[in-house]
């Protein structure tokens, strides 16, 4: 049983990155009937926006101080960061050690501009266009996303923890009755369920019960009747767009202290988010957030011992299996509308 | 005895009756046009005859052989040409090439792997082509990209490819929906020439009144998903039942 | 000529000719000089440019007429690798062997994947062969390569070890891939005056079968069954009412195209004996498919040239760091010297990339037919008046 719960907090984590990439490339895909190969490139540059910041809260200068000396018994000179200059030691420190959490604040104009920016520039002019022009275009850009990244930020992983006071573990089995040591969780992890969980909320409750979302719901139905009543889809369209980057960005900050961000992550999430997507069936969102979870959660049951010493490297294969097996069988999806790209 | 049997054929979408008890036995070399308001089912039905949708009851014998079940490239094997309304031509080919592939589908079958002749070789199948092309007045177009046509012309080409095949029966849903009157009665004087010419079956599904009572031989009027009246264009004008259910808008 | 017509006879002996003589044309700067570090003709990239070539031909067999767009194509190069490999090890270096062993097995497996991805179209097929690869590389990469039954070793890749069985190895056999008795490291170096020409057996092997492989993709472009491919790009519903299956048709294009990814994987693993599961990697599948797309997809030529643009790119283009850069700027004054260094900078070097994927996403917006479509344009402009006009004349009569 503790088993059985540790291993479904454990898929909790990326399940909630799987949620979240899913859900915007499926409002992307949904609204705007574009395939965004360079969705998993906006999680990523999510990412480096917390790098980003933390890189500039802790921008720093010179200064020698002279209660120190080094074992030539000369003053030491040690960084001082310019935030602990203006806010001293207590609330600047502060403010850098929460640096990724602060992200969120940041990363929302950013991410929202760059995917309206994406909209407007490119994807835009690729609505009419077959699908497989839409993979290769984004394809392309998410190329060069990720090396305009690895140009400013190198190849190599950048550590940024999360704050010290969310950095350990809690004994989440003690809580509920299990005996001590037996469900210890990291507590980024639970923050980042949660925060996960807000931001869907926040998304279905903002299709659900706002006018601008009820349009871009019949959007997603029938493009072309919304059209006709002479609403301005389009541009609820590229605001969609804004958000799913957003989405996607949000993702991509919080999950910067479980994974220390790379340039090429984008990608390699990209390819597991559409699985999902597909899992789920294209074009609804319940069917991403739920194949999202089961996805991670499954992936971390195949990740046991037991799971892996009885079919050495299931991990590895589960999703794609999973995958291979709904599409054949079921290809709408969970939770995909018929009709829906079904050929 | 028809070469195409429609018996008791039932079909419902959830709660709607698309088809009720149609029979319809379309006789050989004839020219037969189903008619019949907006949802009357005339689309439901094309659908069953060329194998895209299967009825929930019922029987559709071609030539005494039943087409329930079989894959729409089966059934176009065993004699069933179809034209689209919009006319489905491969757009990216030459007028040539696409006269030609319906010429080596009937040569070759469902599936042939000849990946080591040379298509320009086979003077044969060009010749026939460049044949069907010059008794459509296509000849001079046959180098063009297809999608580059004209509608009339596109709907003549479409004509043409299915003809190369040789089918046994043509069905032609609505073949001049959407055209002037000019590229109409340029359709309506082909289909009269190829029914002349050809030992051919042609049902024709149709709105144009005026594409209808000059080609077809027998009428079936369907209202509400059922045959109402099966007569020649004669009785079908004055027929009471069809001018309440049909006529008395639309002529 | 050889079957083929007017046209095509001529594209293949220029692809000929320029495939023979590359060795030369590839290397025009003379040993020593500032440029030489744009030559090409040397045997690593030459196999490379051949093999890839190979490789971009068959893919576009499949993309380039059925428009299926597979996103795992490297699965059968890699496939073609473990198995060219796996002969090395058991039965002799001889290359004949190796590669056809490579292409069957292509072949086996390219039926299996075809088979399932096939029965969706669109963007499910190209998510399925991507799973499909992905799952290949884990495969490989770890599944595999357990101590109780290891087919790939992993991480480090296959390669042949001395006390490998190699059953039909004798002494006297080069210990290195070789055809019959020839080893493919073998050279002929030619020094005329300052330039120095390699010709290397393994180089003249890739560009045969190249050429081979060339011939047959223009064979099967101009026939019957060419011609069906294109119709289910063109409009699948037609080809369906007009009594065609397009499943065979579309399967035995995607078998014929593994079968030539898994006759490029045999290549490369006969010019080094070696296989890694990142050949398998869906970064590389991508590569491919940049490579047919920037060439020209569904044109004889234009893979070939979109192989040859983007290994050249990669191997020359990612060699110009800052100091060649600061030699070629030296004539302008100092500040615009490190100004235009700086512009540059980003785009060379580790950043090819960069440019890479620029030139991807322009070419897929303005040039949708790649290279080859920029070169007709190019001839189009210098054509007479009256050639644009019948042009003109063939491009107003609208579609509807």
């Amino acid at each position: 049983m503790d088993v059985i719960l540790l291993q479904i907090l454990n898929g909790l984590d990326k399940g909630s990155a799987y949620a979240l990439i899913a859900l915007g490339l499926t409002l992307i895909f949904g609204t705007l009937g574009v395939v965004n190969f360079a969705h998993g490139a906006l999680f990523m540059i999510g990412a480096f926006c917390a790098v980003t910041l933390q890189k500039f809260l802790s921008l720093s200068h010179t200064v020698i101080d002279e209660s120190q000396t080094d074992f030539l018994g000369n003053p030491l000179k040690v960084e001082m960061r310019y935030i602990e200059d203006w806010f001293g030691p207590e609330i600047g420190g502060g403010i850098v050690e929460w640096s990724v959490p602060l992200s969120v604040l940041f990363a929302i104009p950013v991410m929202v501009a760059v995917g309206v920016a994406m909209e407007r520039g490119l994807i835009k002019h690729f609505y009419h266009r077959p699908h497989a022009d839409q993979i290769l275009v984004t394809f392309g850009l998410a190329i060069v996303l990720q090396e305009i990244i690895k140009y400013f930020f190198g190849a190599n992983p950048i550590p940024t923890p999360a704050p010290a006071a969310l950095a350990g573990s809690i004994d989440l089995g003690v809580m509920i009755g299990f005996e001590v040591n037996e469900i210890v969780y990291p507590l980024w992890r639970m923050v980042y369920f949660a925060f996960a969980a807000v931001i869907i909320g926040a998304v279905f409750a903002f299709l659900q019960f706002t006018t601008f979302g009820m349009v871009v719901r019949a959007g997603m139905a029938d493009r072309e009747t919304v059209g006709l009543l002479g609403i301005n889809i389009d541009r609820r369209f590229t605001i969609m767009f804004g958000i799913a980057a957003a989405v996607a960005g949000l993702a991509g900050v919080m999950y910067t202290p479980i994974n220390p961000p790379n340039y090429h992550m984008g990608m390699d999430f990209l390819v597991l988010s559409f699985v999902v997507v597909v899992v789920g069936g294209m074009g609804s969102l319940p069917g991403a957030v739920l194949a999202g979870f089961l996805l991670g959660i499954l992936e971390s049951f195949a990740s046991t011992t037991w799971a892996t010493t009885t079919i050495p490297g299931i991990n590895q294969v589960i999703i794609y299996l999973v995958a291979i097996v709904v599409l054949l069988t079921r290809p709408r999806g969970l939770m995909g509308r018929k009709g829906v790209m079904e050929d | 005895m028809g070469i195409l049997e429609v018996k008791n054929v039932n079909k419902r979408f959830g709660g709607l009756q698309a088809l009720g008890d149609v029979n319809l036995s379309v006789a050989e070399n004839s020219v037969h046009a189903i008619i019949g308001p907006n949802g009357a089912g005339k689309s439901t039905l094309l659908n069953v005859l060329i194998g895209k949708l299967i009825p929930d009851t019922g029987s559709v014998m071609f030539q005494g052989q039943s087409v329930l079940g079989r894959k729409p490239y089966e059934i176009n094997q065993m004699g069933i040409s179809r034209v689209f309304q919009t006319p489905e031509i491969f757009g990216d080919l030459s007028v040539l090439e696409n006269m030609m592939i319906p010429i080596f589908a009937r040569r070759d079958g469902v599936f042939r792997m000849h990946a080591y002749e040379n298509s320009s070789n086979e003077r044969e199948i060009v010749d026939q082509a460049e044949t069907m092309l010059e008794n459509l007045g296509l000849a001079e177009q046959r180098h063009d990209h297809s999608a580059s046509m004209s509608r009339g012309n596109k709907r003549r080409l479409e004509i043409g490819m299915c003809l190369a095949q040789e089918p046994k029966l043509l069905l032609l849903d609505e073949p001049t929906a959407g055209m002037a009157r000019a590229d109409t009665n340029n359709t309506i004087d082909l289909l009269k020439q190829i029914s002349d010419e050809r030992d051919i079956t042609i049902a024709i599904i149709e709105h144009d009144m005026h594409v209808v009572f000059s080609l077809a031989e027998r009428i079936t009027v369907l209202a509400q998903g059922s045959p109402l009246v099966e007569d020649t264009p004669e009785n079908i004008k004055g027929h009471p039942k069809v001018r309440e259910a049909y006529l008395g808008e639309s002529a | 000529m050889f079957g083929l017509n007017k046209k095509d006879g001529l594209l293949f002996l220029v692809v000929i000719a320029i495939t023979l003589l590359a060795p030369f044309l590839l290397n025009p700067f003379p040993e020593g000089s500032g440029m030489a570090q744009f030559n090409a003709g040397y045997p690593d990239l030459l196999q490379r440019f051949a093999i890839y070539g190979i490789f971009a031909i068959g893919f576009n067999i499949l993309f380039g007429l059925t428009g299926y767009l597979s996103f795992g194509h490297a699965a059968f190069l890699g496939v073609g690798s473990y198995a060219a490999v796996w002969m090395f090890k058991l039965f002799t270096y001889n290359v004949v062997p190796a590669i056809a062993f490579a292409v069957i097995i292509a072949a086996i497996f390219s039926v299996l994947i075809g088979y399932i991805s096939l029965r969706r179209s669109g963007i499910y097929f190209a998510i399925l062969t991507l799973a499909f690869a992905q799952m290949s590389f884990a495969l490989a990469y770890s599944v595999l390569s357990n101590p109780k039954f290891n087919l790939t070793n992993g991480e480090t890749g296959l390669q042949v070890y001395s006390n490998d069985l190699q059953m039909f190895h004798r002494t006297g056999l080069p210990d290195m891939p070789h055809i019959f008795g020839l080893s493919v490291r073998a050279s002929y170096e030619l020094e005329l005056g300052g330039w120095s020409f390699t010709f290397n057996v393994g180089y003249y092997l890739c560009a045969l079968i190249m050429l081979i492989a060339f011939y047959f993709a223009i064979r099967l472009f101009r026939s019957p069954f060419g011609m069906m491919l294109r119709a289910i790009k063109s409009n699948n519903t037609r080809m369906t009412y007009t009594g065609l299956n397009a499943k065979p048709y579309a399967l035995a294009a995607f078998v014929i195209s593994g079968m030539y990814a898994g006759l490029a994987g045999g290549l490369l693993a006969a010019m080094d004996p070696l296989a890694g599961a990142e050949r398998m990697f869906w970064t590389a599948s991508g590569e491919v498919v940049l490579m047919t797309i920037l060439g020209g997809a569904g044109t004889l030529i234009g893979p070939v040239l979109g192989a040859g643009l983007i290994k050249y790119m990669e191997n020359i283009v990612s060699k110009i760091n800052d100091n060649v850069l600061h030699q070629w700027f030296a004539f302008l004054p100092d500040g615009m010297e490190d100004a235009v260094v700086a512009l540059i900078h980003p785009f060379v070097g580790k950043g090819w990339h960069l440019t890479l994927g620029m030139i991807f996403v322009l070419v897929v917006i303005f040039l949708p037919g790649g290279l080859v479509e920029g070169g007709q344009r190019i001839a189009r402009l210098f054509r007479g008046k009256k050639a644009r006009e019948a042009e003109k004349s063939s491009q107003s009569n609208p579609a509807e």
